[in-house]
């Protein structure tokens, strides 16, 4: 395969290389900590990488694993999964204009455009001598290849280490979540919204119990956040 | 484990993966053409994610009860623990590790 790259793709891929090596060491300690995790919870090695190479996206494949454990519910299966994934919506909103021109790659970039390469690839500098259509491709495939062979590592280390004691690995998940909470409302001038989806999630956990609560939970905040606009949007400090 | 037939859990899969595309493209198909994009949408892009990942954190903690006792109490422990971790170095890979860490320890010595 490397023979056959032109000399400018090959220097973009050094170049992504470098920028990537930071998400590698994520990729991989969350991956194998994914693949732990499917471990735990009973299912065969080869199904963190399978569903990391086919999602590929974090937050939704620890999701889908606690949906395969529980009963089949596709309206909500993909309810959830629309309001996990509803952020992408605005990195394709970002990337648009960058992404112009790319021709057969377009269609890689755009499935591969996890939260990690759409933050490199939105703020990198590529330097002038660098072929940007490659660079911008290089990133996005290596972090996917680093997503799906960090969870195929996890998928074997949790095979091969089995007698682990890995109860409770489960809460991987449990503290990604309330990690990436924190840094939303420490980005956040007023943690209004937040503070919503705390309300309501709480509120319909209450009313609806813990297996139907998500869908209302999801409609709330929706209504909420547009009912409330204006004054939300004032006090988070104007438009921006 | 799982209970679903495998038809039913290559469903799940496939919807995730479907979503996950959707949501991925459809600014290329809507605005990819440069048309402007509605501030409404620009809005949500910014009040949802917050509240979403809230609803996350709540998703993960739905079977806390005080009936449900010493487990529950692991995980309220966790989820603090995490957090003052995480307030304290801002280093994520560390906090989902100390605070797992910690989890399964209180859930093994409380349990």
């Amino acid at each position: 395969m490397r023979f056959c790259l032109s000399p400018a793709a090959r220097r973009a891929a050094g170049e992504a290389f470098l920028c990537t090596a930071p998400i590698l060491a994520g990729f991989w300690f969350v991956g194998v900590s994914y693949g732990l995790y499917m471990h735990s919870m009973g299912f065969p090695f080869w199904y963190p990488p399978v569903m990391a190479a086919v999602i590929f996206g974090g937050s939704l494949e620890f999701i889908a694993v606690s949906m395969l454990a529980s009963p089949f519910a596709p309206a909500a299966t993909a309810a959830v999964a629309l309001a996990v994934q509803a952020r992408h919506l605005f990195y394709g909103l970002s990337m648009a204009e960058r992404y112009r021109g790319m021709g057969w790659k377009l269609p890689f970039l755009v499935f591969w455009l996890c939260d990690e390469t759409f933050a490199l690839n939105y703020t990198a500098r590529v330097p002038a001598d660098t072929d940007r259509s490659w660079f911008y491709f290089f990133v996005s495939l290596f972090n996917y290849l680093y997503w799906v062979s960090g969870a195929l590592l996890g998928g074997l280390a949790g095979a091969a280490l089995s007698s682990l004691p890995l109860e409770g690995m489960s809460f991987v998940m449990t503290a990604m979540f309330v990690v990436i909470f924190l840094e939303q409302l420490l980005h956040e001038r007023r943690p209004w919204t937040a503070l919503i989806g705390i309300a309501a999630a709480a509120g319909c956990l209450r009313v609806f119990g813990a297996e139907d609560f998500m869908l209302p939970a999801m409609g709330l905040i929706l209504a909420a956040v547009t009912l409330f606009r204006r004054p939300l949007e004032r006090a988070a400090g104007g438009a921006s | 484990m799982t209970a679903l037939t495998p038809a039913e859990q290559a469903a799940v899969i496939l919807l995730c993966a479907a979503m996950t595309v959707l949501t991925r493209s459809l600014p290329f198909v809507v605005f990819g053409a440069g048309r402007p994009v509605p501030s409404y949408v620009r809005w949500l892009g910014r009040a949802l994610p917050p509240a979403v990942f809230a609803l996350l954190v709540v998703y993960c903690l739905r079977d806390v009860s005080f009936a449900a006792g010493a487990r529950s109490a692991a995980e309220l422990l966790g989820v603090a623990a995490t957090a003052a971790i995480h307030l304290w170095k801002r280093n994520m890979m560390l906090s989902i590790a100390a605070g797992t860490a910690c989890y399964m320890a209180l859930a093994r010595l409380l349990g």
